[in-house]
């Protein structure tokens, strides 16, 4: 693609809780309309740098870059302009439990829209209709199951068409098939949108179906230890850590075989 | 050979290698050697290698991997060499799972002996925090309320009037209850001690000022805080564990504005309204006590007409506002603080309803006083 600008740029971020390290030295371009994958072992800062990627946490040092601007460094109503450009579902889907799915949908459209209620209702009953929720407006998220609460959440994060889209886990604790199916559309949520995709995963389906880019967190040398396509990753990436990851603790030959 | 009695026995072949013979059946049901017996013998001959022999054998479990897992981490400190050769395969690759990854050292974290859990200055400086905390939330607050004044805050209207009615009308039955019974409680105990003097016609003002002044507010402040402060923090601290709060940040909306703000205006607005009918409640309580003392209803009417004011019933009110911004507060500010665990929510609802009720005798205290010396 001709457009492939660095959408989102990490610089030397370290991330630290008081005076846990949780990971430093990371400096990672993500590009735009790329499905990017926050990958490593359990434990080793993924979710942690999502949280720093969506500015709930503020970085120890180093910084990040959407667009070439800081989020850090800049005054709220800038940050409310870039917040309103993403799109986030959590790991335990973050869904406002005491809203309808309706509810929850229209908030982020309440919140940097001045549309009617009417309007609104219309643009929630479609979001919900993509996500395969149509008609389940006036549920609540206890009453959905775990698959369905993760699409539900997918649809609040789509409510705005937001330029990046930030997952969390989005396949844990979902059968093979919802999984699958969740992934696809992600995909065709990234290509109508024209949206960039960050997903920390380490679900190895999910990272072959859909990635086009990637970086590996590395727990033990608290740094990020790899950054490339993991198809390729897994026969060409210099480290064992990284190839065995991806091939599940097997040689790349016996996973040819 | 099923049930025999498992054993060990520990052979010295010459001084420094031994033979650890384990016989019988290893079985979590019954009694098995404790690692101790083996530590012991080992200490006292000291050998250099250990060969484990399982001929005798007859089942195994848990129990039995147990103990070795205990003598493997024995040897391998003290520096003796292990022979696992002839123990059963199963044995072997289980003890080789559990000794693959080596047993992880907690950092050295300073124990907490008993002098530093009793220790009077720690628990003073965490009063200090908190009460910094509590502070810097009513600061934000006050931004927040601010913000509403002006129209710019979010706030759901819907949300504002469920909490309207769960501090309210809710907790009628259990105010109704509490405030009769005190202000029974309050004719008994003046009554009995009015009788010595044959004044027991006073008891009307005992309850009408007791409860006006006093208990109204104070009872209602300490069950509100046990059942509105304790359900905000729990509400606020699950959605903290669910990611909730952290999805409103991320839509650029302010949890203050959003959560905070229609629990604290909601508290605020009807602790007064609780108070005033929970004094009326009491009063009647103390009047019912008081016709079976033999003090007719009209002679109480009329006395506790001549000490009604709207000093008294404008003190009450007054405090049992200051307690609804302080259970608001300690609710809510318990609820956002929460740590990301079940167990922290239950933590949260704890905290809120002790800081809550030390912060409302705190500030009872300190406002008898200043009215003592206000003359009010």
């Amino acid at each position: 693609m001709s457009d492939t600008q660095a959408h989102i740029q990490i610089k030397n971020l370290t991330m630290a809780y008081g005076s846990l390290l949780i990971q430093q030295g990371l400096t990672f371009d993500v590009n735009r309309g790329e499905v990017f994958i926050i990958m490593g072992g359990s434990g080793c800062g993924k979710s942690t740098l999502l949280k720093h990627m969506i500015g709930l946490s503020p970085p120890a040092a180093g910084e990040i870059l959407y667009a070439g601007e800081s989020f850090q460094a800049m005054d709220p109503e800038g940050q409310f302009r870039l917040r309103r450009n993403w799109g986030i579902t959590y790991q335990s889907g973050g869904l406002f439990s005491a809203m309808t799915l309706a509810e929850n949908t229209a908030l982020p459209l309440q919140q940097y829209t001045k549309l009617g209620g009417a309007e609104i209702a219309d643009i929630i009953a479609y979001k919900l209709a993509l996500v395969g929720l149509g008609g389940y407006q006036d549920y609540y998220p206890s009453e959905i199951s775990g698959g369905m609460q993760k699409r539900a959440s997918l649809a609040r994060a789509i409510a705005l068409d937001p330029d990046i889209l930030f997952f969390d886990e989005p396949s844990a604790g979902l059968d093979p098939i919802s999984s699958q199916l969740l992934d696809e559309l992600i995909v065709e949520m990234k290509e109508s949108l024209g949206a960039t995709v960050v997903i920390v995963t380490h679900e190895l389906a999910s990272i072959f179906a859909i990635a086009t880019n990637s970086v590996f967190l590395d727990a033990e040398t608290k740094t990020m230890i790899d950054y490339g396509d993991p198809t390729q990753l897994v026969h060409s990436s210099e480290h064992e850590k990284v190839r065995r990851f991806l091939a599940r603790g097997k040689t790349p030959i016996e996973v040819a075989q | 050979m099923s049930s025999q009695q498992p054993a060990f026995e520990l052979d010295l072949e010459n001084a420094d290698r031994a033979i650890l013979q384990l016989s019988g059946t290893w079985d979590l049901d019954q009694q098995t050697p404790a690692f101790n017996q083996l530590l012991e013998e080992l200490q006292q001959h000291q050998p250099r290698q250990i060969v484990c022999e399982a001929e005798q054998l007859a089942e195994w479990d848990s129990s039995l991997m147990a103990f070795l897992l205990q003598c493997h981490n024995y040897c391998a400190s003290a520096g003796i060499e292990l022979q696992t050769n002839a123990l059963p395969e199963g044995a072997r690759t289980l003890l080789g799972l559990s000794t693959a990854v080596g047993t992880h050292q907690r950092p050295a974290e300073s124990g907490r002996s008993l002098w530093q859990t009793l220790n009077p200055v720690a628990k003073l400086n965490r009063v200090a925090d908190n009460l910094e905390g509590s502070l810097g939330f009513l600061g934000e607050l006050t931004l927040a309320t601010l913000r509403l004044l002006r129209g710019k805050a979010n706030i759901r209207r819907a949300d504002f009037r469920n909490f309207l009615y769960q501090a309210g009308p809710d907790a009628l039955p259990i105010i109704t209850l509490t405030s009769f019974l005190m202000g029974m409680i309050l004719a008994y105990l003046g009554a009995a001690q009015l009788a010595q003097f044959g004044a027991q016609i006073y008891v009307a003002d005992l309850v009408t000022i007791g409860m006006l002044r006093e208990m109204g507010a104070l009872m209602t402040a300490v069950v509100m805080a046990g059942r509105t402060g304790a359900a905000y923090a729990a509400q606020l601290g699950t959605m903290q564990t669910r990611e909730e709060i952290d999805a409103i940040v991320t839509l650029g909306i302010s949890p203050m504005e959003f959560l905070v703000l229609p629990r604290f205006i909601a508290l605020v607005l009807i602790m007064p309204l609780l108070c005033l009918y929970a004094d009326l409640v009491g009063i009647l309580g103390g009047g019912l006590v008081a016709l079976g003392m033999g003090v007719s209803l009209t002679q109480f009417v009329n006395q506790a007409q001549e000490v009604l004011s709207f000093t008294h019933l404008n003190v009450g009110l007054f405090k049992s506002t200051v307690f609804g911004i302080l259970i608001a507060i300690a609710g809510c500010r318990a609820g956002m603080n929460c740590g990301r665990s079940s167990a922290a929510v239950g933590q949260a609802a704890t905290e809120a309803v002790v800081t809550s009720i030390v912060y409302i005798i705190i500030a009872d205290a300190v406002f008898n006083i200043m009215f003592q010396q206000m003359g009010i």
